[in-house]
């Protein structure tokens, strides 16, 4: 890494996020839109969508608390915090130090904390079910990304996000390229579930009784609805570019062509995403926890293959 | 020493005001509470002053024990431990004072003297600096926890309670007899302080010292299988009791742990595993079986499990790191041991305290006769919700930072050779997220359900928010999660001084090494978040302004009459994952079929009893029992008979001294 970044490019990861997280949503839609055959909403519609809730009023619960209105602000408080530490495409984070990335896995853990709450003020019994399947689910997805980023970490001597991705090169994928694709497979299903996407949850799904994120945040309406939508686009930037950044080690050429990189690789998951979604079911929600203890054991396999 | 001293006398004389006002309970709780404060405030000066790096305190007062004499010493590690001690029970103390009013009934004189007695007696193990007066300040501790666990003592949970606890610690306490007996035969001094420098000769010697300590100060601390007494005892014991209990004296046994792994001499790699192998082992299984729990208190007590499986996985660790010359690790492992000792004390506090509050308002502590709390006592649930995000290790509150340091020392593990140390720091970075989900999935299921919603069932008294007597001392506690999260310096900065009285290897400054400018970062990132989160509300606030806000009934899919009976309740939330883990949870289902064409009534209702409880202990005490019944003819409840028992050993005692 040159010494001197100028800083403008240290801090367009997070500009980007800010801007073009929405725009995976869109490209998700579209994807399966092609594969459905049809023509699919605009590419910007979530856009439009976020612009229309943010001028609409709000209808709250009578049941709720203060904390049903803390839920939304907190949450988006705290990924909007992982942007400043995620780095992308070889092109450092603004702020890295020992231990962001046990940071980030904690906010995005204060961010599931505050919606089950927010889900659980209501007192609706499906935003209860809703919530009881999202906290077992990421009990079982923390350990796969803990493990797969304490592999990272044996692999490049590093505790920081932006230094492992940094440490990351292409002699790693020829040397152990089996245990690296494996990590690649693990981290990809810790993506699909903490996003809940297919095969995990489907977020398309019209029946409350089979949701978990949707029906969480059922009560929610106009700006604190923008703020949760807005909130799940920016998690699944940040968990995506996890996944990009493993896949493209860093190469020294330029940070701008490094941008560029990691911005077609965040496209190409979402892209991923979009087909996964177009061409299997979900899957029954007593056999995700296989899946995702599969993960993990995933992830523990590819760190034992790490030590030679 | 002169303040700390004013302190264990004014908290005496508080004990023995108690004793003698017990005609006017009123009074009791007042004098109580105010000698409880004082003496804390007292002690914290010279506490404070070593922590800052004052010199060593150190008294002792020539021959006038038995075999041993009144030696006490407050060096840094000590100051630490003294912390949270004086923090809690003074706050344990004000609440309780308003917490007894209502418990006329009951022996209130004996409650003040006993709590009195409890922290003067946990300082004294702290300070002891000779195994005699260590093992009299434990015993005293340990009797007068079981008088306060059997405070309500006409209800029979109650003294059986007591009674598992009162045999419990003292099984500990006869591991802990043979460590210092074999330990002072080993040097041939029962001072404290110079068993440090001679050291233990012989490695076998110094492994089964080891396994004694860990058994004996095992069982105070609650690693499993030495647990049973935590989820019996707490739920019994009034609430403040609990948050002291909970909060404090259970750390007196990773207390006496830490003070004697450093009297042992050079550790063994595998002491470093057996304890990473007990910690992940009551962290996973406490964890666990606080969410099978529908009793509040016996969840926390469970929660408590885990939390000293979390310290101990920590020492492990610390103790890996220094035998594989990895000093990194062993800073890491011992901060965050050390580091989730005080955060521990003050979040588990702060619940046990909140529970108080509940029970207190409602007479109930099950999960499923609660809920929407919250709206009634609005002050409970806030410090409740921080209570329990910190224990979630949740940023930017301060379980966060021990997780953060445990979780750094479980990676340095896993970067680390040789083969064993990464394979337990595979483990243990697999078993901590494990745990900290299964903790999230627990303490949303204990808040949710007691606090958010709608009431589940009318309950007895209609419920209303504590006295102000009992929440500042919980605000305080919130507080103090919010500001050691915030501002983690106010916590490392010590801690690297005690970490480098704590072991040859690690040098002091050995936090910032591997810390760099002592969690900066985490500063930033809680003001940062504290200052997003209210941009957003201030704008949301903005967004709104102009807009209608109506106020509507919960959303239930076009069903127009929801019922408060139609929410999930606590055991539905836990339920997908407690059927996952059935294997070690076992719990018993006793469910009542809807029956015929036109059901009028069906009823689920699950319990979950301790694994080790039911397989462990009763079926190999009931054997115990039985064949120690063969023995009852000796009992012939004659007092010539035993006097000559009485003559019949001292005369085999004789022959054998002779022989």
């Amino acid at each position: 890494m040159e010494a001197a970044l100028d800083p403008i490019v240290r801090w367009m990861p997070p500009v980007l996020a800010l801007g073009l997280s929405p725009l995976m949503l869109g490209i998700i839609h579209r994807t399966k839109a092609l594969f459905g055959g049809r023509r699919g909403a605009p590419l910007f519609q979530v856009y439009y969508d976020l612009w229309k809730l943010v001028h609409k009023g709000a209808v709250y619960s009578r049941t709720t608390s203060w904390l049903f209105r803390a839920g939304p602000i907190i949450g988006l408080a705290a990924v909007l915090l992982c942007l400043f530490v995620v780095p992308m495409g070889g092109v450092p984070a603004p702020v890295a130090f020992t231990g962001d990335l046990i940071l980030l896995v904690g906010l995005l853990g204060l961010m599931r904390f505050v919606t089950v709450l927010a889900a659980l003020d209501t007192g609706s019994s499906f935003e209860g079910m809703g919530a009881s399947r999202e906290v077992q689910f990421a009990a079982l997805a923390e350990p796969a990304l803990l493990l797969i980023l304490a592999g990272l970490a044996r692999l490049t001597h590093h505790l920081s996000l932006s230094e492992i991705f940094d440490g990351l090169t292409a002699a790693h994928w020829s040397q152990l390229g089996p245990a690296l694709a494996l990590m690649m497979i693990a981290l990809m299903v810790v993506v699909l579930a903490e996003n809940c996407r297919i095969p995990v949850d489907d977020p398309a799904t019209h029946l409350e009784l089979t949701m978990i994120h949707e029906v969480m945040v059922l009560d929610h309406g106009g700006p604190d609805f923008a703020f949760i939508q807005y909130g799940a686009a920016l998690k699944l930037w940040v968990l995506g570019i996890l996944s990009v950044n493993l896949l493209l080690p860093a190469f020294p050429v330029n940070p701008w062509l490094g941008l560029l990189a990691g911005l077609g690789g965040l496209f190409g998951v979402a892209v991923l995403v979009g087909v996964v979604e177009s061409t299997m079911a979900r899957l029954r929600m007593l056999v995700v926890p296989q899946l995702l203890i599969g993960a993990g054991a995933l992830a523990a396999v590819a760190l034992i293959f790490l030590l030679k | 020493m002169s303040w700390l001293f004013a302190g264990l006398g004014c908290w005496v004389l508080g004990g023995l005001f108690s004793v003698g006002l017990s005609r006017r309970p009123r009074w009791v709780c007042w004098v109580s509470s105010v000698s409880v404060v004082t003496g804390a405030v007292l002690a914290a000066i010279p506490v404070v002053g070593v922590l800052m790096g004052g010199p060593v305190l150190q008294w002792r007062h020539g021959g006038s024990l038995p075999m041993g004499e009144l030696a006490l010493r407050l060096d840094a590690l000590a100051a630490w431990f003294m912390v949270p001690l004086l923090l809690v029970s003074a706050m344990a103390a004000v609440y309780g004072a308003e917490y007894l009013k209502s418990s006329d009934r009951y022996c209130v004189g004996g409650a003040g003297f006993f709590f009195s007695l409890l922290v003067a007696s946990m300082v004294g193990v702290i300070l002891a600096a000779d195994a005699v007066l260590f093992l009299i300040a434990w015993e005293i501790m340990s009797v007068s926890s079981f008088f306060l666990v059997t405070f309500e003592d006409d209800r029979e949970s109650v003294c059986d309670a007591g009674w598992i606890y009162l045999v419990a610690t003292h099984l500990g306490t006869g591991f802990l007899l043979a460590f210092f007996v074999l330990m002072g035969r080993e040097t041939g001094t029962l001072d404290m302080q110079r068993w440090a420098e001679l050291g233990v000769g012989d490695p076998r010697m110094a492994g089964v010292l080891f396994l004694l300590a860990v058994v004996g100060f095992g069982t105070k601390a609650g690693f499993m299988p030495f647990h049973i007494w935590l989820p019996e005892a707490h739920p019994a014991a009034p609430s403040h009791v609990s948050a002291l209990m909970s909060g404090v004296m259970i750390k007196t046994g990773i207390y006496g742990l830490v003070r004697m792994m450093g009297v042992l001499g050079e550790p063994a790699l595998w002491w470093g595993w057996t304890l990473v192998g007990v910690g992940l082992l009551s962290g996973v299984g406490g964890v666990l079986f606080a969410l099978a729990q529908h009793d509040l208190k016996r969840l926390l007590a469970y929660s408590s499990v885990e939390n000293v499986g979390l310290i101990t996985m920590g020492l492990g660790f610390g103790l890996l790191g220094i035998a594989s010359g990895n000093p990194v690790l062993g800073v890491l492992g011992f901060s965050g041991a050390l580091a989730h000792v005080a955060n521990h004390a003050l979040f588990k506090g702060l619940l046990f305290l909140g529970a108080g509050s509940v029970v207190h308002a409602t007479g109930t502590r099950f999960l499923d006769e609660l809920g929407g709390l919250g709206k009634r006592m609005p002050w409970t649930a806030a410090v409740f919700v921080i209570g329990a995000a910190s224990i979630c290790g949740l940023p930017p509150l301060n379980g966060f930072l021990s997780e953060l340091l445990l979780l750094l020392g479980a990676f340095r593990a896993v970067m680390a050779e040789p083969i064993g140390v990464v394979a337990a720091g595979i483990l243990a970075v697999g078993s901590l997220a494990l745990i900290s989900g299964l903790s999230a999935a627990t303490f949303t299921k204990a808040f949710g359900g007691i606090f958010l919603g709608e009431p589940r069932q009318p309950l007895p008294h209609p419920a209303h928010e504590s006295a102000g007597a009992m929440r500042w001392p919980m605000g305080l506690l919130a507080a103090g999660c919010m500001a050691i999260g915030g501002m983690p310096f106010l916590m490392l900065a010590p801690l690297d001084r005690v970490l480098g009285s704590l072991s040859a290897p690690i040098e002091q400054g050995g936090i910032s090494m591997v810390f760099e400018g002592w969690g900066q970062w985490l500063t930033l990132s809680a003001l940062l978040l504290w200052g997003l989160a209210g941009l957003l509300a201030v704008a949301r606030r903005g967004l709104l302004a102009s807009k209608p806000v109506t106020e509507a009934l919960t959303w239930d899919c076009g069903y127009a009459r929801p019922t408060a009976r139609m929410q999930y309740t606590a055991s539905s939330f836990v339920q997908p994952l407690t059927d996952l883990f059935h294997p070690l949870l076992r719990a018993r289902a006793q469910l009542e079929r809807p029956e015929g064409l036109f059901p009028r009534r069906a009823a689920v209702a699950t319990e979950t009893p301790d694994l080790a409880h039911a397989e462990l202990y009763k079926p190999v005490g009931e054997r115990l029992v039985a064949h120690l019944g063969r023995l009852r003819w000796m009992q012939q409840g004659k007092v010539q008979v035993y006097v000559l028992y009485v003559a019949l050993t001292m005369l085999i005692l004789l022959l054998w001294k002779l022989h």
